[in-house]
């Protein structure tokens, strides 16, 4: 009873979601279509699985969002889109999610999608026996019981998901989540088909097998050529979807995309798919083909926090005071990307950091503090300070280091050692913490903060530079709680960058692509959550 | 020669075994695993995940599954790729290869030879200089430079060719990954066949048959052909198995699906049963192939006999 009150206080809040504009291809008056309406786009590599459960990366969940729809997608500009939900209803503290689900959302073999099809997508994520490593959004979402379950504590039926009835799907959280509907976008929350799964085992996702619910299904896999995708009749937003087949290439090198493009296979390439250093002429040859737009990750180098002599906060400041960002930026990287003297990107949803005291200071400011800083922590001309700079190989990495490690050498006298480890054994040795300093990248799972902010609790996997402050993991927990969280992550930004530079932030990274001008309804966001069913091919 | 056969297949048994040993543990103490991963992964998740593969036994049961498993045919499931097994992969990238190393092999023979025969008659003229030089260009010029040259001037400039893709081996699809393939190998087999005929056609019985005044022509095709190819048919045999087993050049510049990317991005996905998969198709290819080349020495030199 309690519950349905809440449910009705918080009916207001849902009834502007309910009215929200649906995913769609939205040709405008006057564009005609072409003929033919096929698209060939980049794919980012080959995906590692299609089972949405199990999917890790971009290329898998490229390619999940046009063969399956979560509760909700996300659109332009990362306003959310009702997916498979026409609407929900939240209770006060942000901990009861009820989704009501549309009636006539059906998967592909032409059986309806129902909120039973939700709580076995759910359970399987967070079931051991599924092994998905990516078990731990669930436990991030906050879904109730979802840790315990994932350690082998507890049943996967104490999961916090319920189907009330046929098309009402609940989700009880262990705390309050403001934006767990932001986090439903993610493939690991999507629906997942039983009675496929069951039936084909660890083989349902191959063509002929894979049922799916998205705008497409699955029509041929050749593994490193090509996937390609058809148009799901069965879908509900069908009739309002334009492209008929999607080809995916598996295409991981940006030269080999950029030929491909210029050779006509790839309409669109994927968010890296402009060679660094084919921008420039690209922006004077064909500048309405260069689409490049802020994305939601950080490139950044970790201290290791826990090692001498990174434990001492005046090398670290010294060390990230003396890197010229902009020089990177603008001369060494140089496909638009974005300064970072914050941790969390400015244009993540509902916080912007405010500048930090170095920001705001010229080269020469941060470069004098520097040494005054170093030289205070005990090194200096004579006895300078030495570590290894580790990255992983790859041309851009290797570029950036080089630059970084001058800017240090020239300015504070410190030898920085290049030392590159091909990817396995670099994460080894990162995830081992055998290093000083270590290249790193954060791309956000869902457009909040906290996905940033709560990479330095103490307790995070991905914590690679070690970081460990009670104060930091307060903080958080007390955003996690809060109605605005916005303060507290004010607070923790400040804390573990202006006042402990646990890492150095370099720069906020760009999506890159190509795109030829006859497609239309390219909607892009921050997080590249791009759908197929928006688009349309203008004759041409 | 039926005994010769028995006896190089029963060779072959433990050679392989050999090397299915040295590579299961070379790849097994190489640094990180194939679930090394960005993010931490949960230790029970890690616990079914490692079950799954018998990752969660001593190195040497895992050695002993994975050779029970090899004796029933089965190469098991992929790191990388969960969604399939290895056999499954090989058999869709291995026939794309094989395609593509059948044409290319084709190609580097006929005119291997022919440039190596040409040149060889007229030796030290600059026809000779000519076709060698262009001969140690191809040998120079690798196929990660080849390719993209390809693709601009056929695809990108012209629009003759396909950039890419397979399509199932259509033969405009298959033009570019062959040149780009063979280019090598036709400057390889024309040096040999160059060197091994200007040898042939000082040697004694070549001398006599000119005594004799036979056409030059017959001398070339009879006489001197034949004892002139035997290096190249041993060079053959190896390159064979290098030519079907694809590149990781050609299977990325032209995205064809081919093995040769598999076997580059097992190593470094540390997928260890797609590695270990592909090494013992190109160990059982070479000894075969190697066995084929002795075979074919019977056949071309009539002083041979096993």
């Amino acid at each position: 009873m309690k519950n349905t009150k809440t449910l009705l206080a918080s009916a207001i809040l849902a009834a502007s979601f309910g009215a929200m504009q649906v995913h769609a291809a939205d040709v405008p008056a006057g564009v005609k279509l072409a003929k033919e309406q096929v698209l060939a786009k980049g794919g980012e590599g080959e995906p590692a699985t299609l089972d949405p459960q199990k999917i890790q990366g971009t290329p898998g969940s490229l390619r999940a969002r046009d063969l399956f729809e979560g509760l909700y997608s996300e659109g332009k500009d990362g306003k959310l889109v009702p997916g498979v939900a026409k609407d929900y209803t939240v209770n006060k503290d942000n901990t009861v999610y009820t989704f009501n689900l549309r009636h006539d959302a059906k998967w592909s073999d032409g059986t309806p999608v129902t909120a039973e099809d939700f709580v076995y997508g759910f359970q399987r994520l967070v079931n051991p026996q599924t092994a998905s490593v990516y078990s731990w959004y669930a436990a991030l979402a906050g879904v109730k019981n979802a840790q315990n379950i994932i350690d082998g504590k507890d049943k996967v039926s104490s999961l916090g998901v319920k189907a009330l009835d046929k098309y009402t799907f609940q989700v009880t959280l262990d705390h309050s989540v403001p934006y767990f509907v932001k986090m439903t976008v993610n493939s690991s929350l999507f629906p997942a088909p039983k009675k496929t799964i069951e039936k084909w085992g660890e083989a349902w996702t191959k063509p002929g097998h894979l049922v799916s619910n998205g705008a497409y299904k699955l029509d041929k896999w050749i593994v490193n050529e090509k996937m390609v995708l058809v148009r799901n009749h069965d879908y509900w937003n069908d009739k309002k979807t334009v492209i008929n087949q999607v080809t995916v290439l598996p295409i991981k090198d940006a030269s080999v995309e950029f030929s491909r493009y210029q050779a006509g296979d790839l309409d669109i390439t994927s968010n890296s798919g402009i060679p660094t250093n084919r921008y420039k002429s690209l922006l004077k040859s064909t500048p309405k083909e260069v689409k490049v737009s802020p994305a939601l990750a950080t490139y950044y180098y970790d201290f290791n926090n826990q090692k001498p002599p990174f434990n001492d906060v005046r090398v670290r400041k010294a060390l990230s005071y003396a890197i010229d960002r902009t020089i990177i930026t603008k001369y060494v990287t140089g496909v638009g990307e974005i300064p970072a003297y914050s941790f969390t990107p400015p244009d993540v949803d509902g916080f912007k950091a405010k500048e930090p005291a170095y920001e705001k200071w010229t080269q020469a400011e941060r470069n004098k503090k520097a040494q005054a800083l170093l030289k205070e922590a005990g090194y200096d001309k004579s006895h300078p300070l030495s570590f290894n700079l580790l990255y992983n190989t790859d041309e851009n990495h290797k570029k950036i280091a080089i630059a970084i490690a001058s800017m240090w050498k020239t300015t504070l006298g410190v030898n920085a050692k290049l030392e590159n480890q091909e990817w396995k054994t670099f994460l080894d040795t990162r995830n081992l913490g055998n290093f000083g300093v270590s290249r790193d990248g954060w791309f956000g799972d869902y457009n909040e903060a906290s996905t940033f902010l709560d990479l330095f609790k103490s307790t995070n996997t991905s914590n690679n530079a070690h970081y460990k402050s009670a104060a930091y993991d307060k903080l958080m927990a007390q955003a996690a709680k809060a109605n605005d969280p916005a303060p507290f992550y004010q607070k923790a930004e400040d804390l573990v960058i202006d006042q402990d530079m646990a890492v150095a932030p370099i720069y906020q990274y760009t999506t890159k692509r190509l795109l030829k001008t006859y497609v239309g309804g390219y909607k892009p966001n921050l997080e590249d959550n791009l759908y197929t069913r928006d688009m349309y091919i203008i004759a041409h | 020669m039926f005994r010769f056969i028995i006896k190089r297949l029963l060779e072959a048994i433990p050679t392989l075994l050999a090397l299915v040993t040295l590579s299961f543990f070379l790849m097994h103490f190489a640094p990180g695993s194939p679930f090394t991963s960005e993010r931490g992964v949960p230790a029970a998740v890690m616990a079914n995940l490692q079950a799954k593969y018998h990752m969660n036994e001593s190195l040497m049961n895992q050695y002993f599954y994975y050779l029970w498993d090899l004796l029933h045919g089965n190469l098991g499931y992929s790191f990388r790729f969960t969604d399939f097994t290895i056999n499954q992969l090989v058999a869709q990238s291995f026939p794309v290869s094989a395609e593509i190393g059948f044409w290319s092999f084709l190609v580097a023979i006929t005119f291997g030879v022919l440039c190596g025969v040409f040149a060889a008659l007229r030796q030290n003229s600059w026809l000779d200089y000519a076709v060698m030089s262009f001969a140690n260009v191809g040998m120079v010029l690798p196929n990660f430079v080849i390719a993209p040259l390809c693709i601009l001037f056929f695809s990108i400039q012209h629009h003759w060719l396909p950039a890419g893709g397979w399509n199932g081996g259509a033969w405009p699809f298959l033009i570019m990954p062959v040149i780009a393939m063979s280019t090598s190998y036709i400057a390889q087999i024309a040096r040999i066949t160059r060197g091994s005929m200007i040898e042939t056609m000082h040697s004694n019985f070549i001398r006599t048959a000119r005594a004799k005044g036979l056409p030059k022509s017959r001398i070339i095709i009879r006489h001197a052909l034949r004892p002139a190819m035997l290096p190249v048919v041993s060079y053959l045999g190896p390159a064979f198995v290098g030519i079907v087993t694809g590149s990781v050049v050609v299977d990325q510049f032209f995205g064809t699906g081919g093995i040769g990317q598999h076997f580059v991005n097992g190593a470094i996905n540390r997928d260890y049963s797609m590695v270990m998969g592909i090494t013992i198709l190109i160990g059982t290819l070479t000894i075969l192939f190697n066995a084929i080349v002795d075979i074919l020495y019977v056949f071309i030199d009539p002083k041979i006999r096993y």
